[in-house]
């Protein structure tokens, strides 16, 4: 039996990626010594050229990834924490998104975002736990968010391969997933959810490390009720087409989702589901609090964070 | 191989002449309502685009600006696809999706004009490492003004072009404002100081002569393609037309007609080369025409509207509700 972490499966996508085509390089903050976890090796087997350690600049390496995909790269950028995706959102929502479409066609961008470590991992406090895929989401960018580390591959895998600029979250507390891996790791295509346990009288759409939470919840409540557990795996685009039929099945929907409330991912589910399915029950939102910041107490982290308690309480109200 | 179409005085004369009388028509098509949403007039630095373009070879690339229709006409784009573009349609540049302030042309290496300020000098640099990568002999022309010199973006792609060596010439077009701001007033200790604290080899030349710009440029351009690294040109210019069409509307006074017609006087066009008037009329023919063939392009259908949003050919759901 061989245990696959998430982080090694992800280093393996790069590899494996890298290997192919010399087109694909990776840039970030401490990609050499691979201090995120996703890239140890590469830089010693694949040279500085194309595993390159950056200066923290985070809008130029990710405007030069941009400039380096028109040129015909496929760059990976990595950053090392989720705000950083603040710094970068010009660069990635008003250049690299807008460039196709704005040149009529000539210009692709074949980029790849990788955040290790989005959310909470306790302790790093307000400017380092965003979980801000709804963001990208709302722009228009392939946002990816995914829970175990044959997804982890699959998708990473399938984003450096995708000529649009692609986001991918890798939740921090799915990080220290391990999955037992029989069958060879493959891409896993964008905008094909996963149904990780079927169910026939609620469907819980968890994101990203909640998925093994509502699995969880799933479990322990299942001599109550039927609960199927969807995970979308890509945010956006997002798959309607599995969603709609898994709530053709059970009528009823909980979303599960670790990012801010207000316009949120869950509003989007919320919305195809109301908009394409008749429901017999009101759905219903587990997130964060509207315009939520992460306090640094380890309590009051939790405390703002979906927590199993709150699933199964949803789960249940929506039976009545 | 440089630019055919700059490799002698003439031709860079005709190709400033071109430009002018381009930007005079786009001039008064926005002002006739024909172009809507207006233009950043170029008039007054076309020494520059000209320079600088004809120390480039036609693989070699820019980025631009906002006020970009100059580069994108130096680098040889054709006129009435540009003027299609303006106008929305069809047979534009970029088939009337970009207009004004994003016109491109990938096959002839024009990586875009852009709208934020600053935001095409680190995209030429990491084209430029591309291109170097491969070890392919590109240089990437990156122009901005000198408003982007308080961008921070624009400081983090100095430094990264100055530790990878890449081979990009820097190019400020140094107009006196960043809008209706002076440069005095933003612009604290000098443009070409923040390259050279970068260790960029940087010189201030005159922007209102062409052939000063193109001999610094060759300098840079050289120096890039020799694997010397980056270069920063701080070319001294003028626009003689307002920032934007739309200041019309506004009876702006930020700077006195005495300062204009100073300017004015060092008119780049005023070479004193004996064809002028041949090249002026052959201009003006090659004008009329592309007048001709945008007006005569067809507007663009609006079920096209979100094609070319994604590259992989995703389709993006409608926002209607039925």
């Amino acid at each position: 039996m061989t245990l696959l972490s998430y982080a090694k499966a992800m280093n393996r996508a790069l590899s494996d990626a890298l290997e192919a085509d010399p087109a694909v390089c990776v840039f970030g903050e401490d990609v050499g010594a691979g201090l995120a976890g996703l890239t140890p090796g590469l830089q010693r087997r694949f040279g500085a050229g194309r595993v390159v350690d950056v200066p923290l600049s985070e809008q130029a390496f990710t405007s030069a990834g941009i400039g380096a995909a028109l040129n015909g790269m496929r760059p990976v950028i990595e950053l090392q924490i989720p705000s950083l995706l603040f710094l970068v959102f010009e660069q990635l929502a008003n250049q690299a998104h807008k460039f196709p479409l704005m040149t009529g066609g000539q210009a692709r961008v074949p980029l790849t975002v990788v955040v290790p470590g989005s959310g909470s991992r306790s302790g790093w406090a307000g400017q380092h736990s965003d979980h801000p895929y709804g963001l990208f989401a709302h722009v228009g960018i392939k946002t990816l968010a995914p829970a175990t580390p044959t997804d982890a591959y699959g998708l990473l895998s399938s984003a450096i391969a995708d000529d649009d600029p692609v986001v991918l979250f890798a939740p921090a507390g799915a990080l220290a997933v391990r999955e037992d891996v029989t069958a060879p790791l493959a891409p896993v295509p964008i905008g094909a959810a996963r149904i990780h346990r079927a169910g026939t009288d609620v469907t819980v759409v968890a994101v990203g490390h909640l998925v093994h939470q509502a699995v969880a919840v799933a479990e322990e409540l299942a001599d109550e009720v039927s609960v199927e557990v969807l995970d979308p795996r890509t945010l956006y685009p997002l798959d309607r087409s599995a969603l709609v039929e898994s709530l053709r099945r059970t009528g009823r929907l909980v979303v599960v989702d670790d990012s801010n409330r207000f316009a949120g991912f869950a509003a989007e589910v919320l919305a195809v589901a109301a908009e394409e399915c008749r429901l017999l029950a009101p759905p219903l939102r587990v997130t964060r609090p509207d315009g939520a910041v992460l306090p640094f107490a380890p309590a009051l982290d939790r405390a703002l964070q979906p927590g199993a308690e709150q699933l199964r309480d949803a789960v249940r109200a929506v039976l009545k | 191989m440089s630019l055919p179409h700059l490799t002698d005085p003439a031709g860079r004369y005709r190709a400033m002449r071109l430009i002018r009388s381009f930007e005079e028509l786009a001039l008064e098509w926005v002002r006739s309502g024909l172009v809507v949403g207006g233009t950043h007039p170029y008039i007054g630095q076309e020494a520059v685009a000209v320079g600088v373009c004809a120390a480039l070879d036609p693989a070699d690339q820019l980025t631009s600006t906002h006020r970009g229709h100059g580069h994108v006409l130096a680098k040889g784009a054709d006129p009435g696809r540009l003027l299609a573009e303006l106008l929305g349609r069809v047979g534009g540049l970029n088939g009337g999706r970009g207009g004004s302030m994003h016109a491109a042309d990938f096959s002839l290496g024009i990586l875009g004009a852009n709208g934020i300020v600053g935001a095409g000098a680190p995209i030429a640099v990491g084209s430029a490492w591309a291109a170097q990568q491969r070890g392919e002999p590109t240089v990437v022309a990156s122009f901005f003004g000198d408003g982007a010199l308080n961008q921070g973006v624009l400081l983090e792609a100095l430094n990264l072009a100055s530790i990878w060596r890449a081979p990009v010439v820097f190019v400020c077009e140094n107009n006196g404002y960043a809008t209706t701001l002076p440069a005095a007033a933003a612009v604290g200790g000098s443009a070409c100081g923040r390259a050279a604290a970068f260790g960029i080899p940087a010189e201030t030349v005159d922007g209102m002569d062409v052939e000063a710009v193109r001999a610094a440029a060759e300098r840079a351009v050289q120096r890039a393609r020799a694997g010397g690294g980056p270069s920063f040109l701080e070319c001294l210019t003028y626009r003689f037309e307002a920032h934007h069409t739309m200041e019309r509307r506004f009876r702006l006074s930020y700077r006195t007609a005495a300062e204009v017609a100073s300017w004015r006087e060092r008119d780049p066009l005023a070479t004193g080369l004996p064809e002028a008037a041949r090249i002026d009329r052959e201009v003006a023919e090659l004008l009329s025409a592309a007048a001709e063939f945008a007006l005569a392009s067809a507007e663009p259908d609006p079920a096209t509207a979100t094609d070319h949003l994604y590259a992989s050919g995703l389709r993006p759901r409608s926002g209607a509700a039925l």
